[in-house]
């Protein structure tokens, strides 16, 4: 781990055990003015922070495949959630083996593949298809639409937009914090590489030297990332800044909503989301992004407009979920499964926001 | 001993794979002996209810189940034999003298518990089938045992009946309050009010 990963993961560290020790001390003076229920929330929360954090950690030390091993479990868990509160009929039983058991590994292994052009078809296109024709072959027609529908929206869901996070790892990029040119050994010395055109007096004559030897010093600073073919350590922490930012996201509109000012945004949805919560929430975790961008690849207006991005997007994920479950009638994916606290309620906002993200920082890597 | 270790691993391996949530509804776990009543949708259904238990009354807890099914290869019999303890039925010797009920009342003794299914076979979808009569003349001859009813959600949706590969949803089991039956108690209403009892769980 490098330096600007350790300060990272170190800080978060940090924030997590100040954040448990504020859960405890609340716990254990529990007249002091705070709602039970805020504080149960809180520490369930805080919980969850832990265990992903574990999972990245972890990941960071073992490696990119157990990264996405893991989110293919978080991915299998959620979508055993999604699809256990959704109405089926024995006909999808067999669509249904399929998604569970084909499907979604096979999706984390394209992403493992980095096979692009695979993991961003296979379930919008492919397993679309499938769904719909495996559940007409079962001679079942009754509600047909509405049951391959619930089957899909859950595997896009679940699954296809999930596995956009771990597929951050496979972006390429050039690491501006851990390659500076002069820590490349090279037969040229870089200042003189790097000087070469800069310098005025040597006009007209040196042009076409300095047209040599530009190539050259291009060629040398970006040795690195040939040589290994990607940079590690920049995808990890981009993977890590993401998902610190859509835990930031739902935290700050959390804190937001808390005010005594509230405007609900949509009462028949969900009444904890105000406009308060919305707009301050948005607006800290833009800031945030843009003080944490150091960490990653990005530059610092790229990660905040990301930040900008995730925050709307954290929102809608919460929003959808909540009328999904208000629909189906229950407060928590969790509430079904008793003890295994509902999976899809955490991850909903990361969900939602993989995929954009994941395509917002393709296109800043590939512009700069 | 090892078949101990086996049961454990087993049980703990069965919740896990069938994410089964446990609910005691105005019920506690307790080694008192009792009979454990059940819907039956799914093959795994006794082993998901066995392993819903706490360890201590899982060790006295033993399913009641088929001879013809259970003795066919060494594995299950193996399973039901030394690891389930399981209470097995020839289905097709039942004779006056040598009833189900006579052989579960000999086989627990005073001192294990039954899981059965009293609705005979596996019930296609959601539904609770009707009850045989087995449960009444269990109690007839036994009146002191506790009888708990058990709802088992989903195993339906998890493996159908027909299906031989599981899709992987996640269950409830709700145990629920003891009943008894009453002195005097007709077959038919009893038979009712246990099957409204499992009924029940399923709504709270």
């Amino acid at each position: 781990m490098d330096r600007v990963t350790l300060a990272l993961v170190g800080g978060v560290l940090l924030l997590l055990i100040v954040a448990t020790a504020v859960a405890y001390v609340l716990r254990r003076g529990t007249a002091g003015g705070v709602d039970a229920a805020v504080l149960e929330m809180f520490r369930i929360r805080v919980r969850a922070w832990w265990l992903l954090f574990a999972c990245l950690a972890g990941a960071f030390v073992i490696g990119q495949t157990a990264t996405i091993v893991m989110f293919w479990l978080i991915s299998f868990w959620a979508l055993r959630e999604f699809i256990t509160l959704t109405p089926t009929r024995p006909g999808d039983h067999r669509a249904l083996f399929w998604v569970f058991f084909l499907c979604t590994p096979l999706q984390f292994f394209l992403v493992w593949l980095r096979r692009y052009d695979l993991y961003s078809t296979l379930i919008p296109v492919y397993a679309f298809l499938f769904i719909l024709a495996r559940i007409a072959m079962s001679g079942d027609a009754k509600r047909f639409l509405e049951r391959t529908a619930k089957i899909q929206a859950g595997l896009l869901i679940c699954v296809y937009c999930l596995s956009f996070a771990p597929a951050l790892l496979t972006l390429e990029i050039a690491d501006r914090n851990a390659a500076p040119a002069d820590d490349i050994p090279g037969p040229n010395p870089p200042e003189a590489s790097g000087e070469g055109p800069d310098e005025p007096g040597d006009a007209g004559s040196v042009d076409g030297e300095a047209g040599d030897v530009v190539p050259d010093a291009n060629f040398s600073e970006t040795a690195p990332r040939v040589a290994n073919g990607r940079d590690a350590g920049g995808t990890t922490r981009l993977l890590f800044f993401f998902v610190l930012v859509v835990q930031l996201s739902d935290a700050f509109q959390f804190a937001w909503s808390r005010l005594p000012s509230r405007h609900v945004i949509v009462p028949t949805i969900s009444p904890a989301r105000t406009w308060e919560g919305f707009l301050g929430g948005t607006a800290s975790v833009t800031l945030a992004g843009a003080a944490l961008g150091f960490a990653t690849p990005l530059e610092w207006w790229q990660a905040a407009v990301a930040s900008l991005v995730i925050g709307l997007l954290g929102f809608a994920g919460g929003l959808t979920m909540s009328a999904i479950k208000r629909d189906r009638g229950v407060k928590d994916f969790g509430t079904l499964v008793e003890g295994h606290g509902g999976v899809l309620d955490r991850i909903d906002s990361i969900c939602f926001a993989a995929p954009v993200f994941f395509h917002l920082a393709r296109f800043f890597l590939a512009a700069s | 001993m090892e078949a101990n270790i086996t049961g454990s691993i087993l049980a703990l391996t069965a919740r896990v794979l069938s994410g089964a949530s446990v609910r005691w509804i105005e019920s506690q776990p307790d080694t008192c002996q009792r009979v454990y009543f059940a819907n039956h949708t799914s093959h795994l259904d006794a082993v998901v209810v066995w392993s819903a238990l706490p360890g201590p009354v899982r060790n006295l807890t033993r399913p009641v189940a088929a001879k013809d099914y259970w003795m066919a290869g060494a594995l299950r019999r193996y399973l039901a034999t030394r690891v389930f303890r399981a209470v097995l039925i020839d289905r097709t010797d039942i004779k006056v003298h040598n009833s189900p009920v006579a052989e579960m009342v000999r086989q627990i003794g005073d001192r294990d518990s039954l899981i059965v299914f009293p609705e005979g076979g596996r019930t296609p979808g959601p539904e609770i089938g009707e009850f045989k009569s087995g449960l009444y003349y269990l109690c007839k001859k036994r009146p002191e045992l506790e009888l708990i009813p058990v709802h088992i959600d989903n195993m339906n949706r998890i493996l159908p009946r027909g299906e031989v590969l599981p899709v992987p949803l996640l269950t409830c089991i709700s145990f629920g309050p003891p009943l008894w039956l009453e002195a005097g108690e007709a077959k038919t209403e009893f038979l009712e009010r246990a099957r409204d009892a499992v009924r029940r769980l399923k709504d709270i």
